[in-house]
């Protein structure tokens, strides 16, 4: 028997074969299939099965848990700053030591919380959103992981060891380049960049195709939850900016490293290249930041209002035209560096500009509350404090997109203020709030009521003393970034003022983690919708299941459980014996393929260490580019190899 | 499930393999190309950026790159799309025993073009640490040699699979589909990197 006979007599074995596969539906259902599924879909025993799962929810709380565990340490560093400026010339903190907190702070908060943060809620609760079992490529996704917390580790151990970076979070050149930062402070930073940005690209393509392939049959792109819609236009706007970053870290590290001269001005370089490019990421990163918030607060509005959020085509739109926006404004970060007048006029108005769409959204969630029934628990609560904290730092945004006013204060603790009261007030209220709503879906637990209602309030009013006085402060001349000031010039009161709120926020983010930790073990037992609310996640037990849902749900309307009228639509046909999702087309949601998820893996884990080993070993010799990329071509090879060469009647991901 | 399921169709019958755009690979490759591309375009910026600073470009004293191996890299990787249109279609047809013929020949044209790539190399006429102008001609090719080194290490392993009975299941000829949509990627970036490193200093 020739090949090609024996291959086609093997296909018709097959053919058999599939028919006898065990699939859910009327007659495989309730206890007898939830027991199969779970056989299935839960991961390995052991310490070897806990590093090498593929399964989202899992992924996603440890992106969540090593975020805050990053918030926690950038936290410190900024009571360190405070302490060091409750009173002029003070000699705490030496101003090499002040230089590595403020750099440390930064970068910690704008790469290993808050980018991260967003893309692990996202992780998490995107498959249940969408009604599917699993995102797609889950050993990408673990992967990812890994990666971030190998660059996280690789920052914090450097910092420890006295040898972190001291170069601001924008480590500008020339400062950060071989002339003015001798030692290995400033490659430390760029490789931490690297690692995160690896991280984040990783994740953001996993998102991607999870939203636009595994969302539940007729979930078309006009059905989808606001907060993937938010998500979906974060992970583009990834995809276009990270490569800056990476591009332009790498082109420092080469400077420091093999003798490159993109920023050396004496041999044509220019330190403003590395503005531009550094910008390019970094302006997009503020949304990359502030979008997943939208989303959030989109979530809990409508869930506490019990109305639809008004206008949801022009949220979408905000949200899309925000996304592009955010690729026109990098240069109003850079006025004081000398523009043409052409450039100040034209970044000026798109600066002013990119407010429409926020303004658009917020009046969407006002109208929301305005026609609806709301309700105050506690996520509300964040999202009210979200309205007005971040509508203040928005105006003093919008006016510092004026040239003047800007040249007057930029690097000034104006700034300081107006950025985290975006940031802070933008981000992490709704994330909060957000993470109270989500806490019963993550943990099966409900989180204290009373004990959030009082971190609410320390949070916001204590947020409101750090960080209001800053902005009388940043006008009255106080530098930001400098170590100390003098006394007698009117700065000891708001610095005070400033330092004993940052206190208080402390003592709210520490009431969080205490009420975090009472209800994981004593809160009350979450019903699967507590808050009643319309999504798909609430469909299913809290916590779910490995496999989330018994059967993919069907969506018929864009609220899909206040329509479900106690019965749910769904399809069946996914097999039961070995991991298989349902993909949909893109913009209509309709059945398109059945595709085989990948069983868990060490070797996304392995490849991560290798590239890992690479990144790390590359900040001291050139040579590890070479050597280290052998073994890491070895662990990617090996992730994708079958573990089996034989054919299956339906395919498998071993 | 919390909620009584009403059951409203069943999804077995459905393919788990298709190319193009329903598969998941092919939105994956889709958006690793992006970023890629993202790379590239921000590295011209850069390149142009640089360019406006000096009178001349190459700046005064340094010659532009030497033609002849870029032109015939050039050469070489347009014609390995022949090759790799026919492994593209040997795929979609489930053609398995072409695929295993063909695919050694385009990894020996990927060996080609790395030797070829190493001449080019030697023949920028500058060094990377020279000035701007020569660190960002390095890192266009470099960027560009990247791709070609990691297209053939993955088509490498790709076709030791090819070789085993798996290589007859619909998933790995979706894999090798989107194999050569990457290899098209690869070459037709080429093409401004060349007009970049090659052509637009001697305008």
């Amino acid at each position: 028997m020739n090949e090609l006979e024996r291959v086609k007599a093997e296909d018709e074995r097959l053919a058999r074969e599939r028919k006898k596969i065990a699939r859910d539906g009327p007659k495989l259902n309730g206890a007898k299939l939830e027991a199969r599924l779970e056989r299935t879909w839960r991961r390995p025993a052991g310490i070897v099965g806990w590093l090498a799962t593929v399964d989202h929810k899992e992924i996603g709380r440890r992106y969540i848990v090593t975020a805050l565990l990053f918030l926690a340490l950038g936290g410190v560093l900024a009571l360190a700053m405070r302490v060091q400026l409750a009173q002029p010339d003070a000699a705490l903190i030496s101003p090499g030591r002040y230089n590595e907190l403020f750099t440390m702070h930064g970068s910690t908060m704008m790469f290993l919380f808050a980018v991260p943060v967003m893309e692990g809620v996202a992780v998490f609760i995107i498959p249940l959103m969408l009604g599917t079992r699993s995102t797609a490529f889950p050993r990408l996704n673990a992967f990812s992981y890994y990666m971030y917390l190998f660059g996280g580790l690789m920052l914090w151990v450097a910092f420890l060891l006295n040898i972190g970076p001291d170069i601001g979070w924008f480590a500008y050149t020339p400062l950060s380049g071989p002339q003015f930062s001798a030692g290995k402070r400033a490659d430390i930073w760029a490789q931490m960049i690297t690692f995160t940005e690896v991280s984040a690209l990783a994740a953001a393509v996993v998102l991607v195709c999870t939203i636009l392939k595994t969302r539940a049959p007729g979930m078309t792109l006009a059905r989808m939850p606001l907060f993937a819609w938010a998500m979906l236009v974060v992970a583009v706007m990834i995809i276009f900016s990270m490569p800056a970053v990476a591009l332009c870290s790498s082109m420092l590290i080469s400077d420091r490293l093999i003798g490159t001269n993109f920023y050396n001005a004496a041999e044509h370089g220019d330190a403003l290249l590395w503005q531009h490019l550094f910008w390019f990421f970094g302006h997009p990163e503020v949304y990359i930041i502030f979008l997943p918030a939208t989303g959030f607060v989109s979530v809990i509005t409508e869930t506490f209002c019990r109305r639809p959020v008004f206008a949801y085509p022009v949220v979408v739109l905000a949200l899309i035209s925000t996304g592009i926006l955010a690729f026109g404004l990098w240069v109003h970060h850079m006025f004081a560096t000398g523009l043409p007048r052409v450039g100040y006029s034209f970044y000026t108005s798109a600066s002013m500009t990119v407010a429409i769409p926020t303004a658009l959204q917020i009046f969407c969630w006002l109208a929301t509350m305005w026609d609806g029934r709301p309700r105050f628990p506690v996520p509300m609560l964040y999202v009210v404090g979200f309205i007005i904290t971040f509508v203040i730092g928005g105006l003093t945004g919008v006016i510092i997109a004026s040239v003047p006013l800007d040249l007057q204060l930029h690097d000034t603790y104006f700034i300081v203020a107006h950025f985290h009261y975006v940031l802070i007030g933008g981000a992490v209220f709704p994330l909060l709030g957000i993470l109270t709503y989500w806490f019963p879906k993550i943990t099966g637990r409900m989180m204290s009521e009373t004990l959030g209602k009082i971190g609410f309030w320390t949070m916001f009013l204590g947020f409101q003393l750090a960080f209001f006085p800053m902005h009388f402060a940043g006008l009255l001349g106080m530098p930001r970034r400098v170590y100390t000031y003098p006394a007698g010039l009117g700065l000891e009161l708001p610095n005070m003022l400033s330092s004993i709120g940052a206190f208080v926020v402390a003592a709210a983010v520490v009431l969080f983690v205490v009420n975090g930790l009472y209800s994981l073990y004593r809160g009350a037992i979450a019903p699967p919708n507590p808050w009643g609310a319309s999504s798909l996640e609430w469909a299913t037990s809290s916590p779910p299941p490995p496999y989330n849902f018994e059967h993919i749900p069907v969506v018929e309307t864009r609220t899909p459980l206040w329509d479900a009228h106690g019965e749910l639509p769904v399809v069946t046909g996914l097999r039961v014996d070995e991991k298989e999702i349902l993909l949909t087309t893109v913009v209509a949601a309709a059945p398109d393929l059945r595709e085989p998820v990948p069983a868990a893996s060490l070797w996304p884990l392995i490849a991560a260490i290798a590239v890992g080993v690479l990144f790390v070993s590359s900040i001291f010799s050139p040579w590890a580019v070479v050597f280290g990329a052998i073994p890491a071509a070895i662990a990617t090879a090996a992730w994708f190899w079958p573990k089996e060469l034989k054919r299956h009647p339906e395919p498998v991901i071993s | 499930m919390i909620l009584e399921p009403r059951f409203t169709g069943d999804v077995a019958d459905l393919p788990t393999h298709k190319f193009g755009p329903s598969s998941l690979t092919w939105w994956g490759i889709i958006g690793f190309m992006v970023i890629e591309g993202a790379f590239f375009a921000l590295a011209f910026a850069a390149y142009f950026f640089l360019m406006g600073h000096e009178q001349g470009w190459p700046p005064e004293g340094r010659q532009p790159p030497n033609l002849i191996w870029g032109t015939l890299f050039l050469i070489v990787i347009l014609l390995s799309e022949i090759p790799n249109t026919m492994i593209k279609k040997a795929a979609r047809e489930r053609d398995v025993p072409t695929i295993r013929t063909l695919m050694p020949v385009i990894i020996g044209i990927g060996a080609v073009l790395l030797i070829i790539r190493g001449f080019e190399f030697n023949n920028l006429n500058c060094r990377w640490t020279d000035d701007a102008y020569s660190s960002i001609i390095w890192t266009l090719l470099f960027l560009h040699t990247t791709h070609i080194l990691t297209d053939w290490g993955d088509t490498v392993v790709l076709w030791a699979l090819m070789m085993t009975d798996v290589g007859w299941e619909g998933r790995r000829l979706v894999d090798t589909d989107e194999n050569c949509l990457y290899w098209r990627y690869v070459w037709l970036l080429w093409i401004p990197v060349y007009l970049m490193i090659y052509w637009v200093p001697r305008l």
